[in-house]
């Protein structure tokens, strides 16, 4: 009996499905994979979500996606990888082979997206990762023809950080004597490994270097051991909940130096709201054209959709990979995933970063490595290219 | 010295952390691993509280404990109790509550996700440095030890003064036998079940003041509950905050005078000395 009533509403669904099909083509399904708990829930909770809903969002306002002579709406399924990069895989593969989507969007963070690189190369996605900061560009381009870089690599960043410092160096507001932390993961620990020697090249002398565990509760003692060294600068190769505890930890202990630097989550909006005027002057890792009338209307139109702020680095990235596949389709005309490959690798697209586009390496060359917080915004004072850098300034006075 | 007392203010906000989970698995038996959970919604009270009316976290407690006690002990006598009633020894019970709490965290920070978003929750309160004995201390963290003393002490004083908090000490010790001298079990099991959660709410909302969370950060402290539970003694409010102090002096030790990333091998070479040493606990009662 539970049998027959079953078949039957399946054969009624199965007919309303054959008999309206114009109706369920008129929205293109859209998957997205990222962490909404685990360790990195935070981070995808500001750069990443927003961007998903504000994109879709702005598609569907100009009337949908434009493939070919059609206009499709899009939904968007969201699901949640727990930080674990067996559920991205296990997500991803869901979404091609039971949601049938459309569009499969790329994951959130770097070990995230490279994990997730085999499966969308086997289903032949485009992915136009935002949050994956890689050197190795060049290999996994070749391994994984459909995979492209946009948000640049650890030897970058480093190069930058001490372009920038040498900047503070000349002026004197610095010395050589550098504080510098890592947390011990592979972010924290590729590039302090990278930029221990490079500092050194460049005539720095390190007082003082340590490493902590990831989920420190009390950075108290590693703030102490580097004010005790009496460095003239400070630099962090940090998480979030690290980036914040060391800076309060600093305006605690009363750090003087000429320079405080720590790495992801200084750009974030919640830096700011939380360390209010002591955020002046303290440098992290990311930065955008602040100034730039791209980025401050896709602020404002973040805001305005989501709720909440974009962060000052990655954020307006991740919208700007969501509109270099959104045109390439709709230069293309179709869903052909390998035609837009194609088409991502030999054109420039127009996005709210800025022109990107790709070397033959998949990966875009042009992006921000350093900011500074000056009068309440985070500004981009150095990159590999990109137009809109403001001078660094002397750092944060807490005293 | 400044080494002491970073490590004695360590101490006293993992103390904030362990006390409720000691009060749950110790006395109510439930090994509760939703702990951490009840930790960050107290947080986030307060997070919540002081960035929309610039409450301070100290008065946000006020309305926290209350909530969090009414709320726990919805939880005990909803999904709890009838494992307790149903359970045929101490064994299964632990499985039984492993198990319904483990989902429950899930569902707890499903809820809370739902309703907060996954963003970090952080701000600034009590941040200026306070000089203490030759060295500065930030201010947020010397009140949260103070409050920690207070909490554990007053803890301390009622389970070992009052009538209830005896009477909680025996349905801890010989849940049986109290029985038969007429205490209500299952009712003061509810109330140390809800005082713990409450304990563990006001303990979130304590450290926030200087600790950045999300949604999603309660396992951790779950983790380090448990270990200074179980390190210091299940049940007796004395080895967890010994256990506390240990573990922070240890931490601020390694990290000031050997290396900041030694810290968590340290913490775990000591729990696992202790356990080797004294299985029971510093302070546990051993089991016949």
């Amino acid at each position: 009996m539970k049998r027959r009533t079953f078949g039957a509403l399946a054969a009624a669904a199965l007919a309303a499905g054959v008999a309206v099909p114009a109706l369920a083509q008129e929205t293109l399904t859209i998957g997205a994979v990222a962490p909404k708990t685990g360790p990195l829930a935070g981070g995808a909770a500001v750069t990443y979500w927003p961007n998903v809903q504000l994109w879709a969002h702005d598609v569907n306002a100009r009337g949908g996606l434009q493939v070919g002579d059609a206009q499709y709406m899009v939904e968007v399924i969201e699901y949640d990888d727990q930080t674990n990069p067996g559920e991205t895989i296990k997500a991803v593969q869901r979404l091609v082979s039971q949601d049938e989507a459309d569009i499969v969007l790329p994951p959130y963070s770097t070990g995230l997206n490279l994990a997730a690189a085999p499966i969308y190369n086997r289903f032949g996605l485009p992915m136009v990762t935002a949050t994956a900061t890689t050197d190795q560009a060049d290999q996994l381009s070749q391994q994984f023809p459909n995979v492209f870089f946009t948000l640049g690599g650890a030897q970058a960043i480093v190069e930058s950080t001490v372009v920038a410092m040498d900047a503070l160096r000349d002026e004197g507001v610095i010395g050589n004597k550098l504080a510098m932390v890592n947390v011990a993961d592979a972010f924290g620990i590729e590039l302090m490994n990278q930029a221990g020697p490079a500092f050194e090249a460049a005539g720095y002398d390190i007082v003082y270097e340590t490493s902590y565990p990831l989920g420190t509760q009390d950075l108290s003692p590693v703030m102490k051991g580097a004010k005790a060294a009496g460095p003239d600068a400070f630099i962090a190769w940090s998480y979030p909940p690290d980036t914040f505890a060391l800076t309060e930890q600093a305006i605690v202990e009363g750090l003087e130096v000429g320079a405080f630097f720590t790495a992801v989550g200084t750009a974030f909006p919640a830096y700011q709201a939380r360390f209010g005027d002591d955020a002046e002057g303290v440098l992290g890792i990311g930065g955008v054209h602040a100034d730039g009338e791209a980025f401050q209307e896709y602020a404002a139109r973040h805001e305005e959709v989501t709720g909440a702020k974009p962060d000052y680095w990655a954020s307006a990235m991740v919208y700007s990979s969501f509109q270099v596949l959104e045109e390439a389709i709709r230069e293309v005309g179709s869903l052909d995933n390998p035609a837009i490959i194609e088409f991502i690798k030999g054109h420039a697209f127009d996005t709210v970063i800025g022109v990107l586009d790709f070397n033959e390496n998949n990966n875009n060359t042009a992006f921000w490595t350093v900011g500074q917080w000056q009068d309440g915004v985070f500004k981009g004072v150095a990159s590999t290219g990109r137009e809109g850098a403001v001078p660094v300034l002397a750092g944060p006075d807490w005293n | 010295m400044d080494v002491i007392v970073t490590g004695l203010l360590l101490g006293g906000t993992y103390a904030l952390i362990a006390m409720g989970l000691n009060l749950q698995y110790g006395m109510a038996r439930i090994m509760n691993l939703a702990n951490g959970e009840m930790l960050v919604a107290g947080a986030f009270a307060a997070f919540w509280l002081y960035g929309a009316g610039q409450v301070s976290p100290f008065l946000t407690v006020v309305l926290v404990a209350p909530l969090a006690f009414a709320l726990n002990w919805a939880i005990y006598m909803v999904f709890l109790g009838p494992l307790v009633k149903r359970a045929k020894s101490r064994g299964q019970l632990e499985v039984d509550a492993i198990l319904t709490t483990f989902g429950l965290s899930f569902v707890a920070v499903g809820i809370m996700l739902a309703v907060f978003g996954g963003d970090y929750f952080s701000y600034s309160y009590l941040s200026f440095p306070v000089a203490l004995l030759g060295g500065t201390y930030g201010a947020n963290r010397l009140a949260a030890f103070v409050a920690a003393v207070a909490i554990c002490g007053a803890l301390y004083l009622w389970l070992n003064r009052s009538r209830p908090g005896m009477s909680i000490r025996a349905i801890a010790v010989a849940p049986d036998s109290a029985r038969l001298v007429g205490i209500d079990v299952g009712r003061l099991a509810a109330l140390a079940f809800a005082l713990g959660g409450a304990v563990t709410a006001t303990g979130g909302a304590l450290i926030s003041t200087f600790l950045t969370l999300d949604a999603s950060t309660g396992v951790l402290f779950t983790l380090k509950a448990l270990v200074i539970v179980i390190m210091g003694g299940v049940g007796d409010v004395r080895g967890t905050v010994v256990a506390a102090l240990m573990l922070g002096l240890l931490e601020t030790f390694v990290a000031s005078v050997i290396d900041p990333g030694l810290t968590l091998a340290a913490a775990y070479l000591l729990f696992v000395t202790i356990l080797l040493f004294r299985p029971q606990g510093l302070f546990g009662r051993k089991t016949a």
